[in-house]
């Protein structure tokens, strides 16, 4: 019996499971293979309806569907949470002290939100990156009349490095809409010198920025806010006084990687192309938990599950596994309440930004809408 | 030359790409003391002009740059 463990059912980890369920179905059937999802949440969450909900266009709701409805019957779906991964004796542990051995590994458990890692974040600042920040910026939203709405990407790498820009296009475009955008002053401020780690975006964001009255702040690298006098001190020795402090939070990875020896930081170090761990034999990450130089983006996770099943199924019928990760990650961006735009690139190319669309935008919430039929490998 | 500056920290940054290594420095920069001298490794191009505009901006030094077979590193004294 060949022994395949997944850890994680988000996007990564369900493509993944899925597509295994299809390529090993013989396998599968004939009892040689056993494939095991395990995952923390009992709900499988499309994080991009997020964004939507401070505008009142989705709620927290839309984003999660129960994972036993997503994940194909040929798996073994175990909710539960791993604390200890052995990868000398390949083994996974769980907090009730059960053990599940595995003869190959996939590391898919995402990122987490850390706002607690700058000091007065938590309470002086909002977010739209899980689903309580959300809610409450909602909210915040609904009742903000007027003043300075700060846009500050606190935490780099983060995921969907598109959406803090699309969020400052959006706020102001609904501002507007709402009659309310000449008593609202928006800044956006990101850690580097330009708008965007991606020189094409951030070329592209700095124009709109401009025509849209937001302005930017660069080299901004949050030291500490404090909530009492809504102020953010920077490293680099700037004030900006705030209103409504929106913040893309910093991320972690998890001690499970660092206990593991998987990766010092909490990301899984990986080879780029093969996604396997360069700490250990037979352990694979995906998704925004592996260390890879391009964005935490769902897409990059869908295209690298399609890889990882490849290569575990070469491994579990005894072939030598071909299928490589070239870096392909593809993005809708709204620049609005009606319009988007779209890129795509590999690992070191730079992204064409197109014109934005309301045809983009509406294929952006179609494939928002079509996603449950990706998660359960239809599409 | 820089055969001479012996680092108190080095951060491998090689591989990461843009703006991974100068985001590391700056991780790093903000828990060090007045003083240290900091090695930046680094395969992005961007980082040899990245950085020292980051540094005037921020307010540390920077000691050197110099080209290795394979990556760049970069000497920078915290402020
Ligand atoms: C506001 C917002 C907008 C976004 N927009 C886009 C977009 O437009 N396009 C795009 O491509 N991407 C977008 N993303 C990013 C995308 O959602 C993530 O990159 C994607 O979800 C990563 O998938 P993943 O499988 O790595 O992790 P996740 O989807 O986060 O799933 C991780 C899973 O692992 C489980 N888990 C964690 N630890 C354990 C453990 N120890 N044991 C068991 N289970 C565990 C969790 O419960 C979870 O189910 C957006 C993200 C946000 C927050």
């Amino acid at each position: 019996m060949h022994r395949i463990a997944i850890v994680g059912g988000g996007t990564g980890g369900t493509v993944l499971a899925n597509r295994l369920a299809d390529e090993l179905q013989s396998e599968l059937e004939a009892g040689e293979v056993d494939l095991t999802l395990i995952t923390a949440d009992p709900n499988h969450v499309y994080k991009p309806t997020f964004l939507y909900v401070p505008f009142g266009k989705k709620t927290v709701d839309d984003a999660k569907r129960p994972i036993d409805e997503l994940v194909d019957r040929r798996v073994d779906l175990t909710i539960g949470r791993v604390i200890d991964i052995d990868t000398d004796r390949q083994k996974l542990a769980f907090a009730d002290s059960s053990v599940l051995g595995y003869d190959q590994l996939v590391l898919a458990t995402g990122a987490n939100l850390e706002p607690e890692a700058v000091p007065g974040l938590a309470d002086g600042g909002h977010h739209f990156y899980g689903p309580e920040g959300a809610e409450r910026l909602r909210d915040e939203l609904a009742e903000f009349t007027e003043g300075h709405l700060v846009l500050s990407v606190v935490g780099v790498p983060h995921m969907c490095p598109a959406a803090p820009v699309e969020f400052t296009l959006m706020v102001d475009d609904w501002l507007r809409e709402q009659g309310r955008r000449e008593d609202v002053e928006i800044t956006y401020t990101y850690p580097i010198n330009r708008a965007h780690g991606l020189e094409s975006i951030a070329d592209w964001a700095t124009d709109l920025f401009e025509e849209r009255d937001v302005t930017l702040e660069t080299f901004f690298n949050v030291e500490e806010i404090d909530p009492d006098n809504e102020v953010i001190e920077t490293v680099e020795g700037t004030e900006l006084d705030y209103d409504l402090l929106v913040a893309i939070p910093p991320h972690a990875g998890s001690d499970l990687v660092i206990d593991a020896g998987l990766g010092d930081d909490g990301w899984v170090d990986v080879d780029k192309h093969t996604l396997e761990a360069t700490a250990a034999e037979n352990v694979y990450a995906i998704g925004d938990v592996a260390d890879v130089p391009t964005s935490k983006a769902g897409s990059v996770a869908h295209y690298e599950a399609g890889v990882v099943a490849d290569r575990i199924a070469s491994r579990a019928r005894g072939t030598v596994p071909t299928a490589t990760y070239d870096g392909k990650t593809v993005c809708f961006l709204e620049a609005g309440m009606d319009e988007a735009t779209f890129i795509e690139f590999t690992y070191g190319e730079e992204p064409y930004v197109r014109e934005p669309s309301k045809p983009l935008h509406w294929a952006k919430l179609g494939y928002n809408e079509s996603y449950w039929l990706t998660a359960r490998g239809l599409l | 030359m820089t055969a001479t500056i012996e680092p108190d920290v080095t951060i491998d940054s090689r591989d990461a790409a843009c703006p991974g290594p100068l985001m590391d420095l700056i991780g790093k920069v903000k828990t060090l003391e007045a003083g240290t001298v900091v090695e930046l490794q680094t395969t992005e191009r961007n980082s040899t002009t990245d950085v020292p505009e980051w540094l005037e901006e921020a307010g540390h030094d920077l000691l050197e740059i110099e080209s290795r077979d394979d990556h760049w590193s970069l000497y920078i004294e915290v402020n």
